[in-house]
């Protein structure tokens, strides 16, 4: 079992860019209020207001969890992000199966009125255990990635941390 | 988001999700999301409820008294916090090598401003700006606090001894007194200062440096003593650049002013002429050439703070903002 401490935001944020990973988990963090994150707050808070369920889990935190069903909800705004919000995913289903709960991911884009099934299969589950020994080995380095000089950069609220 | 300065007297209250100001013959609703500052000039009741209130929403509030000086100001419990930025302030204050690194750039910035702002006035002489100049290199060599800030504090004192020839308005001004101002220019001096202050103690809280751990000023000299630091890069392109549109525009004049015997401070009307041109320069924006987006003057202030936390971080040198415009 991987240190638990790990959560979904540092693996995402892992597969967009480890100088945020360092950043994030170094709690430097830039305050909320790019008009991205209000939105997918405001998403978030409207689409599932009946059955909204958060649950915090050895700081893995899950938008919602139908337990019965063994099923972990994320909900995104669009899919922009698409490959950090599956291995985000993935990894909530990795480590459930740990500790000994079988779960299916679906991820839902309610803006394109789209879900789409999330599993896990063997090659994921040795990415993700790579991806986890290196997010270790990141967040202990005493120095930030470099800047990594992408488009994504210009979406990131830390653009002008990195680029001033 | 805003910043709301309240000159009226009443009462500020919570009422459900929003903020209502309260006079003799008015209320005013304030949406709680809008307001960033809150600058109160008038005589204000305030409960724990709403403070309670500014606090879960992250607003600091400033306050002034009866003669507009800053009294204090509300610094809501910090939400952004990293142990790992408060180590390295730390760190960089303890080692005094480290600690001149960047006080010497506060310092350099400073005077770079001041000879900034004699260009603009072909009137002074040009040997001042050599003068000056020499002071920036004579800063980079000092091996003390003590003798940096004696530096800084001469190249000021040439700075304020050349403001009767920027300024065009007759006005009594021999140097510089601070606690009271004892006339015109003084008097505005304080108070543009202080707003520079409290906007840049609002970006501080808007990032993980803590406030009282400064490099030119002692950590013990104020609370927010690292405002008092990064306020000395502005106060001459922010604050003074304003006092001199202001005075030889004739926006203010003396009629703005009251002298008593021995202290001199900015009537309300003044204030509020002084307020709203400071807010509408930090609002103003400028193409920043190495983000390539425009950027407000508030956020150059922002921008700073994250320079200096990226040198706090060794990812870059410290190089204090230098105008370019
Ligand atoms: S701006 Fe770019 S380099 Fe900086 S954290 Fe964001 S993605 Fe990484």
């Amino acid at each position: 079992m991987q240190n638990p401490i790990i959560t979904g935001t540092q693996v995402a944020y892992y597969i967009v860019c480890q100088r945020k990973l360092w950043l994030f988990s170094k709690n430097i963090s830039m305050e909320h209020t790019s008009e991205l994150v209000e939105i997918g707050k405001l998403i978030h808070e409207n689409s599932y207001q009946r059955k909204r369920k958060e649950i915090n889990l050895e700081g893995i935190k899950i938008d919602l969890l139908e337990a019965k069903r063994g099923l972990i909800h994320e909900v995104k705004k669009s899919k922009s992000l698409e490959e950090s919000h599956l291995w985000q995913i993935k990894y909530y289903i990795y480590y459930f199966k740990n500790i000994g709960i079988q779960i299916e991911g679906i991820i839902d884009y309610p803006k394109l009125r789209k879900r789409e099934r999330v599993s896990l299969s063997l090659e994921d589950t040795c990415f993700i255990e790579k991806t986890l020994m290196d997010i270790d080995r990141i967040i202990r380095k005493p120095e930030a990635p470099t800047i990594i000089n992408k488009p994504y950069c210009k979406k990131c609220s830390y653009y002008e941390f990195c680029y001033c | 988001m805003k910043d709301y300065y309240i000159f009226k007297s009443g009462r500020i209250s919570r009422k459900d999700n929003s903020i209502v100001m309260e006079t003799e013959d008015t209320k005013i609703p304030i949406p709680v999301n809008d307001i960033d500052n809150l600058y109160l000039f008038g005589e204000i009741d305030l409960n724990t409820r709403v403070i309670n209130f500014f606090a879960k929403n992250g607003i600091l509030v400033h306050f002034f008294n009866y003669y507009g000086w800053w009294t204090g100001s509300f610094y809501p419990r910090e939400n952004l916090v990293s142990g790992e930025i408060i180590v390295r302030q730390v760190e960089h204050y303890l080692d005094i090598k480290k600690r001149l690194e960047i006080a010497k750039e506060f310092v350099y910035s400073a005077i770079d401003g001041f000879i900034k702002n004699i260009k603009k006035y072909p009137n002074i002489d040009d040997s001042n700006i050599a003068t000056m100049n020499n002071f920036s290199a004579l800063a980079l060599e000092q091996d003390t606090i003590a003798s940096l800030m004696g530096i800084e504090g001469n190249a000021r004192e040439l700075y304020y001894a050349l403001f009767p020839q920027i300024i065009k308005q007759e006005i009594e001004f021999t140097k510089r007194v601070k606690h009271p101002p004892d006339n015109m220019l003084n008097a505005i001096i304080s108070f543009v200062n202080s707003l520079i202050y409290t906007a840049v103690i609002k970006e501080i809280y808007r990032t993980q440096l803590n406030p009282t751990i400064s490099y030119l000023h002692e950590p013990s000299y104020r609370r927010f003593s690292l405002a008092l630091d990064v306020a000395e890069i502005f106060k001459p392109i922010y604050g003074d650049r304003l006092i001199f549109d202001l005075l030889n525009n004739r926006e203010l004049t003396d009629k703005h002013f009251d002298k008593e015997l021995n202290y001199c401070y900015l009537k309300e009307n003044g204030r509020k002429i002084v307020v709203k041109s400071f807010d509408e320069k930090m609002n103003n924006t400028i193409m920043h050439k190495k983000l390539k987006r425009k950027v407000s003057y508030s956020r150059i202030i922002r921008l700073e703070l994250y320079k200096i936390i990226k040198h706090l971080l060794k990812e870059e040198p410290y190089r204090a903002f230098k105008i370019w415009w």
